[in-house]
């Protein structure tokens, strides 16, 4: 048995950029801003081409749900090794208000779909920071789920995941049944780099194009977002000359 | 129609009151730190009645009578069972939602630790809500705030599911106190049993120990980045941090580069510290570490690089060789 991967791939902001938040308070600034794969994702993407390469996997299938653009992120995907991409096409206004519960849904639909064995995304999105599409995926299809994975054995003949997870005191060792949900925590692997070769070959790879509706799921808010403004800023800047003057600071009297 | 409109008046103000979970995180021995702040922000939120506890476990009595004698518990709910072994979520998560039907909360609260994390998707999942994830505010009862973009902007969220379920910040709000009347809260069994997963086992554990306070916890932190060099370097953090009690933590790169097990990963994607005093040793202060600590009362930072961000915001910054000074300062701490 060789397994079928599905993995997540969410176009975000990329990681290296000062964000600003918009005037009218309604987000953040997101146009002519860099964009890029979220770095988890990336490292979602990795794990799924390696256990290809070690003939575990035999499809790995990239899925994105946004605006066109999301595409840039599959052609991405597919340089890194993808087989296949699928873009689920949201048009920029509902994709502001695109959720988890709605992205759990149609990668829930599209893992019965692709009868895939294993969805595989990050533990986090970098620009919602909200942690949940993996621990919801998995609810929505009554699989098991090892989250933050920072190391993978998988099984696919015994159909078992040995799972080490990072956890705030260690770390942890679970073992799942597939078809299972994992979510990547940053030491799982070290992604690769597209190669331009594999750049213009993935221009040639099948991207199909679908719509939350032809999957049956419907993307209405359920969250509304009432404002969206800067942290309090810090003062710093404040300079001591040395140790002694660093230890005197009153602050520092514990 | 005077009764009519008593009725419907009555009504209203019966739905009016809210009623909070708070799921308890412990080890069947020891309560969890979070818990304690995720208790607080359950009695802030407006025109919430009760807040009960949840104390699932084996073998979890002990934690059910210490959460039961904490200010503003007024009942705790416990499920007992073996089938609870290593928290998995695959076990846990149906229990939460079982107490949910039963019961009817309007909100359900976890700490926002790596169990939590863990967990609290999965039972919004189970009961078709979208949760709100690592909340620092409460302004209204279906309203509440959050950071995104590694704190770079804050969020205002308005929630529109029946049951508003979340996990709290713990830094953001203050620990909850023991009750000072005599008289603890009803403990009592939820009535609900857990299945055993046959789809997740639990394997085994590999937890650092540490006679140092916690690093979510520590008053004071000091941590340490790429500039430590390598491992052992870290002790000279470690004899700083023991003169003031405190815990050391470190950046990315010094995690990645294996100079300290990833558990004491300060930042984005690791742990959230908003201490007293940060001590930044030999860390440049990139957005994602940022993110982790600029909460902290007072930011103190040692770096040779003049220009390294972390000076932007730290409230004294002393320029130099971190393996003169970090050594220097723990003499004369210990004076």
């Amino acid at each position: 048995m060789s397994l079928r991967i599905l993995v997540g791939c969410k176009r975000a902001i990329d990681y290296a950029v000062k964000i600003q938040v918009k005037s009218d308070f309604s987000g953040v600034v997101t146009e002519g801003v860099k964009h890029a794969l979220n770095p988890f994702d990336e490292i979602a993407m990795e794990e799924a081409v390696r256990l290809k390469e070690k003939k575990l996997a035999s499809e790995v299938i990239a899925v994105s749900c946004g605006p066109t653009q999301a595409q840039d992120v599959l052609r991405t995907a597919l340089a890194l090794g993808a087989d296949k991409a699928i873009h689920v096409e949201i048009p920029a206004k509902e994709y502001e208000t695109l959720q988890p519960i709605h992205v759990s849904k149609i990668l829930a639909k599209l893992a019965e779909k692709e009868k895939a064995d294993m969805v595989i995304v990050g533990k986090q999105a970098i620009d919602d920071d909200c942690n949940q599409t993996g621990q919801m995926t998995a609810a929505v299809l009554s699989w098991p789920q090892a989250t933050f994975a920072s190391k993978l054995d998988v099984k696919p003949a015994e159909k078992e995941v040995t799972c080490e997870r990072e956890i705030d005191g260690g770390l942890e060792t679970i073992k799942v049944k597939l078809p299972a949900v994992v979510t990547a925590d940053l030491r799982l692997n070290t992604p690769r780099y597209a190669t331009l070769p594999n750049i213009m070959k993935a221009k040639k790879k099948p991207l199909a194009k679908l719509t939350p509706k032809d999957l049956g799921v419907d993307v209405t808010p359920r969250q509304e977002v009432v404002r969206v403004e800067e942290p309090p800023k810090r003062q710093g800047g404040g300079k001591v000359a040395s140790a002694q003057e660093l230890v005197e600071r009153k602050q520092m009297s514990f | 129609m005077f009764r009519l409109n008593n009725l419907i008046r009555t009504g209203t103000n019966l739905t009016r009151f809210k009623h909070t979970l708070v799921v308890v995180e412990h080890d069947n021995q020891k309560l969890s730190q979070v818990t304690l702040n995720t208790i607080t922000a359950a009695t802030k939120i407006p025109k919430n009645e009760t807040v009960t506890c949840a104390v699932a476990g084996t073998g979890c009595g002990k934690v059910a009578e210490e959460v039961s004698r904490l200010a503003g518990v007024n009942k705790v709910l416990v499920v007992d069972d073996a089938n609870l072994t290593g928290f998995l979520p695959e076990a846990v998560a149906p229990v939460i939602v079982d107490l949910q039907k039963k019961n009817n909360f309007t909100h359900i609260a976890f700490g926002s630790s790596a169990l939590g994390k863990n967990v609290m998707p999965r039972v919004a999942a189970l009961l078709d809500a979208q949760p709100v994830s690592d909340i620092i505010g409460i302004p209204d009862e279906n309203t509440f705030v959050r950071t995104i973009y590694a704190g770079n902007a804050i969020q205002t969220v308005r929630v529109k599911d029946p049951v508003k379920i979340f996990t709290v910040r713990g830094t953001a709000f203050e620990a909850v106190k023991p009750n000072s009347a005599a008289t603890p809260a009803e403990v009592a069994p939820a009535g609900v049993n857990a299945t055993k997963s046959e789809k997740a086992t639990f394997v085994n554990q590999q937890i650092a120990k540490s006679d140092r306070p916690s690093l979510t916890a520590a008053k004071v932190v000091v941590s340490g980045g790429r500039g430590l060099q390598n491992g052992e370097n870290f002790k000279i953090l470690y004899d700083l941090a023991d003169t003031m009690n405190g815990a050391v933590g470190a950046s990315r790169a010094a995690v990645d580069a294996g100079y300290v097990p990833n558990d004491l990963q300060i930042g984005q994607t690791g742990k959230i510290v908003a201490p007293e005093l940060y001590i930044a040793v030999g860390v440049s202060g990139a957005i994602q570490h940022l993110a982790g600590m600029k909460d902290s009362k007072t930011i103190a930072a040692i770096n040779k690089d003049p220009d390294a961000p972390i000076f932007q915001v730290a409230d004294l910054g002393l320029v130099g060789d971190l393996f003169k000074e970090v050594p220097e300062m723990t003499k004369l701490l210990k004076k």
